[in-house]
């Protein structure tokens, strides 16, 4: 109702965390999914604008990694100058929605948002990313697997505020690529998407890792196709996906894009795809 | 109580607004509303459409979307206030270029191009489409965007501006075009009495369900700001409308059971603010949800829940044509092709929601809204009203898109029943879900033929039916009922024949018009069956066609026998085209394993105007004492251009150039009644009204003039010169009696195509004139993903006479487009898909090269030959991409839309 929409919008951290202890109240960034999803002129509620707080924005090497701000756009990603490792985030961003969305969508939001089909989380969860959770009891680390818990749902508390997304330095090595299904061109909600990492050392894949999105309530990592490709020589890597290893991580629905089964067939394929691709733009990154 | 805000500081040309406002009110609102910068459209509230598309410092961003206060301090740029230059380019480029047909999304298209120019002078198409891939356009297929944005740094395309007689044939730029291009059109949602109610309907959350309101009085007490609550009690006259009247049967708001999940039961109506900010949770209802029926199949089934008490078998009516033994041909051919094929609800997804506003003027009910059918909806809401029809003016707004759902009414009769109750100036605006949840649709089709062929190739018989699903009322049913039969034969001699179709009520959305009524969902049937055919004979497709196609003088399946077919010179248009791409095609395949290239060719033929009823149009035409040249055009231009291209017509029959011609309506108050802009019929039908009117003006003045003829007829102020070789005379218009209307000089002809009714066999003539053409699709397939992308369409249309040639070229790829969406993503699923997220339309990377041909094989009938064009040029596009599919991965789709899964399950069944 109009007399009770309340807009914080903080600009320090510490401010927001005082406003954050009334319940009820709504954490908002880019406001990309916030304000698609009411039909009012206004958000409704109480919310918590965080875009006010500068420290949360922006690309930066910390001790043991590299760290994203929260409310870091995906045009902010997407211009930045990162290691080749981060490709994959770079691609996938300039698949979120188009440009209108880039410009406002946040790297927070598309996690906090916890959709199946979040075009962020496939490559960051290649990354072994781990996301910053700031209470006023102090700041926890958890990985985004753990994170991520269902459809909309994450493991975040009430009191708590995701500030950012950290990638340790282990994760950063190797070139990633990422690939989208979907059935237009521009705007679209993937069918299924995939991200890969390798990190190749005299042609033999040394590292691995491998997700995919869409494919069930949230993406997923493949282990057993990750340990697959460890030894193997680039020419060999496309070789050693089973369709099975992959449909084994994966648990899609029927929905309006496509149907399980197809999901699960494609999935693979578009693994393969994504993995040669990888390996030709070896030592060519974006 | 009043709620007072921090003001937000906006930049705006080198000015500094203050705005109070929410700090969660959306950038879109602010803009519009409180800054008047009404150039920022709003099509979805949702980021999915990208009209809301402004600048903020320097970066494209949908306004929708962003809370104002985020935005605190920055610098805005919209239409109307972007850097004086660069703008100026842009929309010269895009009016030469016919860039902007409804001109909705031209705002948010032009503020990303915008962008981009700054950042490239010359960009390629690829960059151009990369930046304009939020922004979606329904009308235009995007090609003439691209080549407007690229060319905007380039030198100008020159503007044709034709002499007096030589308008027609010109691609002169839209008469409409400059208010257009730099965002002053004003669309239902644009204008705002200051004081204005708003009007929001409360909808059933059921497919369909029993209703009881608890007190509604004691409610609409309770709520600030809330004038009124209407319900179907207070509706005075007779609450069911409907497009053919003799079968209204929808309630503006229901009065028993709803049938449809989104039918209107109550309207409140308040204060602006309160009103949109109303939860509906609190509304006084309750829902006791009935069973119900969504699809054609389920409608059909014993026992199924009866839509309609009085219509048995949920069956609205049924359609047949028929001649000789179709039975016996396919019996005897050498050849059967025999198939079933399923379409979808396909939504308009026009950008602009339906939107309008009404007041009183004197004992007037005025409703200015976004139509296609003022006249119509002018007797429609009077009768809902209660009102004489002299009570009720209807003034349509620019509408930005319709395709056919905007010859239903909408907000009208919602808007009537606020004003006469409240006595206040009142406003609505449809949102996204629910102009998609209220709004007709295309008829989801189960559609079986069988099409023989002798060992010659040639067609033999064929057999169809459809079934279609109506949806919860009558709508526009009844017309593809009978508009399918007609037409399922294709463009093609089909000596005997027998088609018929049944409408079928569910729970569904009412299906009603939509560019082609029916015929592009029958073509799918008849011409992926052709290709069968053709494979069969072991003759080249095209081939095939052109063997069997329609020629002059040739009779169709209804007996009727016509004049002016281009339809062969469409196919031998194509003949260069289909072996260049046949050769691509092959080169491309030889050392292409898993991506395949297919190209697959269609026709298509469509009759202008209404099947076999009267649909009159009327033109007036005058000169004043002061010599101004006025034509009232009651045509209402949705984009597809009649307001030029009537005038183009009119100007050559009086001999006068065009832009000496004002252009007077559409209002019911001030034009007389040209009828809906539906079933391809303005540019035929008004427009032969408009050059019978010219040419009646120009006899007046030849015989004022006593002179055989005129090489030259020239206003100057109150003199009309008029010179024939080397005699000259001149009129002085002041000194004339002033007659009806103002003029001195004034002609009002009437035109009605000559049709006759059709028999119980559908014998007789449904139309006066048709257009043909045909399309070659190529396309590739992913023969392990299923996925699909059209490479190329060429398009050979034949259009009688191109009155102008830009605007038929734009309805060639604004129709590509859509058949592109009908053929690969369009499936609206009511309940699930009543946003542009999850019902995908195509974008600007979607399209494919265009490649248009014009065919001007006049017709006899039509104003200067000229034939419709508006639909027929959707047909061919889906059977043609299916048909490439095929071709191409050895898929056999059956239906549509052809997504990804359904195309990788066709390949592995056709291994």
């Amino acid at each position: 109702m109009l007399d009770v929409d309340t807009y914080d919008r903080p600009h320090s951290l510490k401010d927001a965390l005082a406003i954050l202890g009334d319940p009820g109240i709504r954490i908002i960034a880019g406001c990309t999914d916030v304000l698609a999803a009411t039909e009012r002129k206004v958000i409704p509620g109480h919310v918590l604008d965080i875009t006010g707080i500068p420290e949360l924005r922006g690309i930066a090497q910390v001790p043991g990694g590299l760290r994203l701000g929260a409310t870091t756009t995906w045009s902010d990603i997407i211009k930045a100058n990162l290691p080749p490792s981060l490709r994959a985030l770079q691609l996938a961003g300039r698949q979120v929605g188009a440009v209108q969305i880039q410009n406002r969508g946040t790297l927070a939001g598309n996690l906090c948002n916890a959709s199946p089909a979040a075009d962020g989380v496939p490559p960051l969860l290649i990354l072994d990313a781990e996301v910053e959770l700031a209470s006023f009891s102090g700041v926890r680390r958890m990985a985004l697997s753990d994170f991520l818990q269902g459809p909309r749902q994450t493991a975040r508390t009430d009191d708590e505020i995701l500030t950012g997304v950290f990638i340790p330095e282990a994760a950063l090595g190797g070139t990633s690529h990422f690939s989208k299904l979907g059935a237009r061109d521009f705007l679209v909600i993937s069918i299924a998407m995939v991200a890969v990492r390798l990190d190749v050392v005299d042609g033999v894949i040394r590292q691995a890792a491998c997700s995919i999105g869409s494919c069930g309530p949230v993406a997923t990592r493949l282990g057993n196709v990750e340990n697959a490709l460890i030894g193997a020589t680039l020419p060999q890597a496309v070789d050693r996906i089973a369709d099975a290893d992959v449909a084994a991580n994966l648990s899609p629905i029927d929905d309006v894009r496509a149907d399980a089964g197809y999901r699960l067939k494609t999935a693979a394929e578009l693994l393969r795809r994504t993995i040669s691709q990888s390996v030709t733009s070896q030592g060519a990154p974006a | 109580m009043t709620v007072s805000f921090r003001p937000i500081t906006l930049k705006i040309a080198g000015q500094t607004h203050h705005v109070q406002a929410a700090p969660g009110r959306r950038l879109s609102e602010v803009l519009r509303e409180e800054l008047n910068l009404r150039s920022v459209k709003v099509g979805c509230d949702a980021g999915d459409c990208g009209a809301c598309t402004v600048l903020i410092d320097g970066a494209q961003n949908c306004a929708c979307l962003t809370p104002v206060a985020q935005v605190n301090g920055c610098e805005i740029e919209t239409l109307e206030t972007a850097e004086a230059g660069l703008s100026k380019r842009l929309q010269d480029s895009f009016l030469a270029h016919g860039a902007a047909q409804c001109g909705i999304c031209t705002p948010g298209v032009m503020m990303a191009a915008t962008e981009l120019l700054r950042e490239k002078a010359h960009p390629t198409r690829v960059q151009v489409e990369e930046a304009l891939g939020g922004v979606l356009c329904r009308c235009t297929g995007y090609v003439k965007i691209i080549s407007a944005v690229m060319g905007a740094n380039e030198t100008p395309v020159t503007i044709e501006t034709p002499a007096a007689g030589q308008a027609v044939g010109a691609a002169i730029a839209r008469l409409d075009g400059q208010r257009k291009v730099d965002g002053s059109e004003l669309f239902g949602a644009d204008s705002v009495q200051a004081d204005a109610l708003l009007v929001r309907a409360v909808r059933s959350p059921f497919f369909s369900a029993e209703f009881t309101f608890g007190d509604l009085d004691a409610w609409a007490a309770d709520m600030p700001g809330v004038e009124a609550v209407l319900t179907a009690k207070d509706i005075k006259g007779i609450n069911a409308f409907g497009v053919i009247p003799p079968l209204a049967d929808q309630p503006a708001l229901a009065s028993g059971p709803t049938r449809f999940l989104g039918e209107p039961v109550a309207l409140v109506v308040g204060v602006a603010d309160r009103i949109e900010a109303l939860d509906f949770a609190t509304f006084p209802v309750t829902w006791r949800e009935r069973p119900s029926v969504v699809t054609q199949g389920a409608g059909m089934q014993d026992g199924a829940p009866q839509v309609h008490e009085t219509r048995a078998d949920n069956t609205l009516i049924r359609g047949r044509v028929a001649t000789g033994d179709p039975d016996a041909a396919l019996a005897g051919s050498q050849h059967v092709a025999t198939g079933q094929f399923e379409t979808s609800y396909v939504e308009h997804a026009y950008i602009e929601p339906e939107a309008g506003r009404a007041w009183l003027d004197g004992d007037v009910l005025v409703i200015e809204a976004c139509t296609q059918a003022p006249v119509m909806d002018l007797d429609d809401t009077a009768k809902v009203l209660g009102l004489p029809r002299d009570r009720v003016r209807i003034i349509p707004t620019a509408a930005g898109g319709g395709f056919g759902a905007k010859l239903d009414l909408s907000v009208q009769p919602l808007l009537g029943l606020a004003v006469l109750r409240t006595g206040r100036p009142c406003r609505m605006v449809f949102s996204r879900n629910e102009s998609m949840r209220a709004s007709t649709k295309r008829h989801p089709g189960t559609m079986q033929a069988s099409i023989g062929a002798d060992a010659q190739g040639r067609i033999t018989g064929m057999a169809f039916h459809g079934d279609f699903n109506t949806g919860a009322y009558a709508s526009w049913g009844p017309t593809v009922a009978t508009r399918v039969p007609v037409h399922a034969s294709g463009p093609y001699r089909t000596p005997t024949y027998r088609a018929t179709s049944r409408a079928v009520h569910t729970n569904g959305p009412s299906s009603g018009a939509f560019r082609g009524f029916g015929v592009p969902q029958a073509a799918i049937t008849q011409e992926l069956l052709y290709d069968e055919l053709a494979l069969k004979c072991g003759m080249d497709r095209l081939e095939f066609r052109q063997l069997n196609a329609l020629r002059d003088g040739d009779t169709t399946p209804c007996g009727q026998t016509i004049k002016g077919v281009g339809m062969e010179e469409c196919l031998d248009a194509l003949t260069p085209h289909w072996a260049r791409a046949q050769a691509e095609a092959d080169a491309f395949n030889a050392t292409s394993e898993t991506l395949k290239r297919g190209l697959g060719v269609a026709s298509c033929w469509y009759g202008c105007g209404n099947t076999a009823l009267p649909n009159p149009s009327t033109i007036r035409f005058g000169i004043t004492p002061e010599g101004a040249v006025r034509l009232h055009q009651g045509a209402t231009d949705i984009g597809q251009g009649s307001n030029t291209v009537i005038t183009q017509i009119a100007a050559d029959a009086l001999g006068i150039a065009v832009d000496a011609i004002e252009i007077i309506g559409p209002d019911t108050a001030l034009t007389p009644d040209c009828g809906k802009t539906s079933a391809s019929r303005q540019t035929f039908i008004t427009g032969k009204a408009a050059e019978l009117s010219g040419r009646a003006l120009r006899a007046d003045i030849l015989r004022m003039t006593n002179l055989e003829d005129a090489e030259e007829i020239i206003l100057n102020g109150a003199i009309l010169s008029v010179r024939q070789g080397d005699q000259a005379r001149e009129i002085d218009l002041s000194a004339l009696p002033v007659g009806e209307f103002g003029y001195v000089l004034r002609a009002e002809e009437t035109y009605d195509p000559p049709t006759s009714t059709l028999d119980e066999n559908g014998q007789g003539t449904p139309y006066a004139v048709y257009g043909y053409g045909a399309q070659i699709a190529e396309v590739e397939v992913d023969l392990k993903l299923g996925t699909t992308r059209v490479v190329h369409i060429t398009a050979a249309h034949d259009v009688g006479r191109a009155i102008n040639p830009v605007l038929a070229t734009g309805q060639i790829e604004g129709g590509i487009a859509q058949g592109l969406g009908l053929a690969l993503m369009e499936e609206f699923i009511p309940g699930r898909t009543e946003n542009l997220h999850d019902y995908l339309i195509p974008t600007i990377g979607d399209m494919p090269d265009v490649t248009s041909v014009l065919i001007e094989k006049p017709d006899p009938e039509g104003p200067m030959g000229a034939k419709g064009l508006g639909e027929h040029v959707l047909i061919p596009t889906a059977p043609a991409i299916l048909n490439a599919i095929r071709d191409a991965s050895g898929a056999r789709v059956t239906k549509v839309p052809a997504l990804p899964h359904r195309v990788l399950a066709a390949i592995e069944a056709a291994k």
